[in-house]
């Protein structure tokens, strides 16, 4: 009586199992093929219950923080959730700088963190850790379960949180004890529907739509300014926009986050906007008369100065997460949903418009947006002698353009030049970790793209620098056979930081210089990978060739470049738009006056 | 353009709106850890907590309401909806200055002590202002007041000058006027 009740009301059949075996079959039931972790005390009869099964893979880590940048790149090139399975106390304490990259970049991850026994928590036990506590702020949210019968419901449930709305890290603390006990499992319901207090808005409100449509009609210098939203939204949000973008014929720029959204090699796509974006990004911004704002949140680096930021335009942002809209600039046409779907009302509203919209209107724009084109604002010195950095991506474009491709990147210079030079057509290839910075993000996020797409290139633009903060996950993907490509352009120094130091501490490189770099080539070695070196322009050919040809394990590629090359344009610190630094011809006097007092205190 | 205050690529340009004294109400899932969420949320994000009281108000859904009275600019105060709003457990924010004056009171124990006219004089304001007698003894009162902030600090500033020992205040419980709930 009391099942048939059950069924009824769309509860699921229940089952009775330990809490060791609820994470698994939560895994299996999620869909879940891989889990990226590393065992510790707290965890143990979880890793008992993945050695008893096939169903889900376990990729293992080098290090915690590993775990989670190998889960973003995995859930970003795939648009599935990417899990984490970790300790208590440091387990849980390094995943932490992971949990916050995925929740300034909105990655789904979700994180399970094994906890000391129940009645040990608060104790200061062997490797406890409050981790609620810790992860709290940079997750979108976390739970510590303490009733096995909690723990199937609040595991579905963390799914459903991370990927749905804007996506977002979520931590399951699971005590030991827990993990143990025996208890009733149930079967994801539709906790879409079911969720108490979380419900995200995905359609856009009509009226909000049919008024950007209309302010589009009317525009005469208007532009796209697209973010990762769209990219997280999937596939489709991408191919509405294309049709959105053709249809409308306006100009279009994105931020770091939301590369590939829109094909790069489509002449209405004006290259990346921002700090290192590119001319005719950055101006087309300044000048256009309507802004319309599709899954981006106007981010400082973006922005520039705010108060002189797209001074003259009208202002549309469409964001699923409303503390976006009207955060840093503040717009006249806010819309909260989803990218698809507004996309998808807004390709109606357009063609449902009384009169077609002339697209002879926009000549006059596209004229500017030429001439600013023609400055060709990523040109560099080039050289016979020394590899420019931007001529060993340009070469690695070449080798690579025809190819499935997957790119990730560390911080810094090299992955400004990767974001400018590279050329991406589709959405969820290019794997940056934009939002935190986090140097050390490339190498595991190659990894976890690799174990998902192990038949496509997978390449980790890297500096010499960065690459030394994750090194240790070489050993993984050696382990797991991964061919990732790992392309350091080495400088030499921490190549932004010497930069910043050039243009804003009066050439004083404090402590940016690494004296004392391994020798790649051996350390590529040592862990049983390929180790590869090309200093002079003239083999650089042969060596991308060369590297692209090995296969079943990773390669180090040390590619040395030019020492002191700077990334440009750059809009410096403290100016708008169109007060832009542009690239060979800068002087250190241009620099100096470009760059205000005010200007050289701010980070 | 002068150099100062200009703004720039790394800090939101100072803004010059006034800042607004705003009293929000919060409905939220009764579970541990989410008084730490919502303070921590203005903590993190720089905002300003006058005043911040809760307590279960549904037993039967197990929700708590919380009351924060902040002050910020226009901008701010909806930034900080926005975020409460998205925060998991958070089932709905009110801003219940915007949709009117509401009505917002504050309990208060206050501790005199004192001999004589001193003594005399405490009891005699108490009864002007409706506080009652909790505690007592030959040279003390515990005083219980309820009403707006205002009155509950006009009250203790007076008691100061008659033998204020100590002071414990509830913080503000807020509603909306008028027939609707939340």
């Amino acid at each position: 009586m009391q099942c048939a009740f059950l069924l009824k009301k769309g509860y699921p059949m229940a089952r009775t199992m330990t809490g060791a075996e609820m994470v698994i079959k939560v895994l299996a039931d999620q869909g879940v093929e891989f889990v990226f972790g590393y065992p510790g005390g707290a965890v143990l009869p979880i890793y008992d219950e993945i050695f008893q099964q096939e169903k889900v893979k376990h990729v293992l880590v080098r290090q915690e923080g590993g775990a989670v940048h190998a889960a973003e790149g995995y859930a970003r090139s795939t648009g599935k959730v990417g899990v984490v399975l970790v300790t208590s106390g440091p387990g849980a304490t390094n995943a932490v700088t992971g949990l916050t990259d995925a929740l300034m970049d909105s990655i789904p991850v979700v994180c399970l963190t094994g906890q000391v026994p129940t009645h040990l928590i608060g104790n200061d036990a062997f490797q406890e850790c409050d981790t609620i506590g810790i992860t709290r702020p940079c997750t979108k949210h976390n739970w510590l379960v303490k009733d096995v019968n909690d723990l199937a419901r609040v595991l579905h449930e963390a799914f459903y949180i991370a990927k749905s709305g804007r996506p977002g890290p979520v931590v399951v603390d699971i005590p030991k004890d827990v993990q143990f006990a025996t208890g009733t499992y149930v079967t994801p319901s539709n906790t879409a529907i079911a969720h108490k207090s979380y419900r995200p808005k995905l359609k856009g409100d009509q009226p909000l739509i049919q008024r950007a449509v209309e302010l589009m009609a009317s525009a005469r210098k208007p532009i796209f300014y697209t973010g990762g939203g769209v990219i997280n939204s999937g596939p489709k949000a991408s191919q509405l926009l294309r049709e959105l973008v053709r249809q409308t014929g306006f100009p279009i720029t994105s931020t770091l986050m939301g590369l590939g959204a829109y094909p790069a090699s489509d002449k209405q796509w004006l290259g990346m906007l921002g700090m290192h974006g590119t001319y005719e990004a950055n101006m087309a911004m300044h000048d256009c008369d309507l802004l319309i704002n599709i899954g981006a949140r106007f981010d400082d680096r973006i922005t520039g100065r705010t108060d002189a930021f797209s001074p003259g335009s009208r202002k549309v942002h469409i964001d699923i997460d409303p503390s976006s809209i009207n955060k840093n600039i503040k717009v006249d046409v806010p819309i909260v949903g989803d990218c698809a779907y507004v996309l998808e009302d807004m390709i109606r509203a357009w063609r449902g418009l009384a009169s077609s919209p002339e697209k002879s209107a926009l000549k006059g724009w596209w004229k500017q947006i030429d001439q600013w084109r023609a400055v060709n604002c990523l040109k560099y010195k080039a050289s016979s002698d020394v590899i420019m950095p931007q001529y060993a991506l340009e070469r690695l474009q070449a080798h690579i353009k025809d190819r499935d491709t997957y790119i990730s990147t560390e911080v810094g210079q090299h992955q400004m030049w990767a974001a400018q030079f590279l050329k991406f057509d589709e959405p969820n290839r290019w794997l940056t970790s934009g939002g935190l910075g986090t140097m050390g993000y490339g190498l595991p996020a190659a990894i976890g793209a690799q174990i998902a797409h192990p038949k496509s290139l997978v390449i980790d633009v890297a500096g010499d620098a960065s690459i030394l903060m994750n090194i240790q996950e070489m050993s993984t993907a050696v382990q797991y056979r991964l061919p990732v490509k790992i392309f350091i352009l080495n400088n030499q120094y921490m190549g932004m930081v010497r930069q910043w130091q050039q243009l804003l501490h009066g050439n004083r490189y404090s402590e940016s210089y690494t004296e004392a770099l391994p020798d790649f080539v051996k350390l590529a070695e040592a862990y049983g990978g390929v180790g590869m070196r090309c200093d002079h322009p003239a083999d650089l050919d042969d060596a991308i060739k060369a590297m692209l040809a090995v296969k079943d394990k990773p390669v180090i590629f040390d590619c040395r470049v030019a020492a002191l090359a700077n990334c440009f344009p750059m809009i410096p610190s403290g100016k708008a738009h169109n007060q832009m630094l542009l690239g060979e011809d800068v002087s250190a006097e241009e620099i100096d006056k470009a760059i205000g007092k005010e200007g050289k205190v701010l980070v | 353009m002068s150099e100062k205050g200009t703004g720039s690529a790394y800090f939101l340009e100072e803004r010059k709106d006034a800042t607004e004294r705003h009293t929000f109400s919060i409905l939220v899932d009764n579970e541990p850890g989410v008084l730490a969420r919502i303070a921590s949320l203005f903590s993190g994000r720089g905002y300003n907590i006058e005043s911040l009281t809760v307590s279960e108000t549904d037993e039967e859904r197990r929700l708590s309401r919380f009351t924060v009275v902040t002050t910020g600019t226009p901008m701010v105060l909806q930034q900080i909806r926005n975020q409460l709003d998205r925060l998991v457990p958070v089932h709905s924010v009110t801003d219940l200055t915007t949709s009117g004056q509401p009505i917002e009171r504050e309990l208060a124990l206050v501790k005199v002590a004192g001999k004589g006219e001193k003594r005399i004089e405490a009891l005699r304001l108490a009864e002007i202002f409706r506080a009652s007698v909790v505690d007592t003894s030959t040279e003390h009162f515990v005083f219980e007041i309820t009403g707006k902030s205002s009155k509950i600090e006009q009250f203790i500033a007076i008691m100061r000058e008659l033998g204020l020992v100590e002071v414990s205040r509830t913080g503000i419980a807020a509603m909306a006027r008028g027939s609707q709930g939340l």
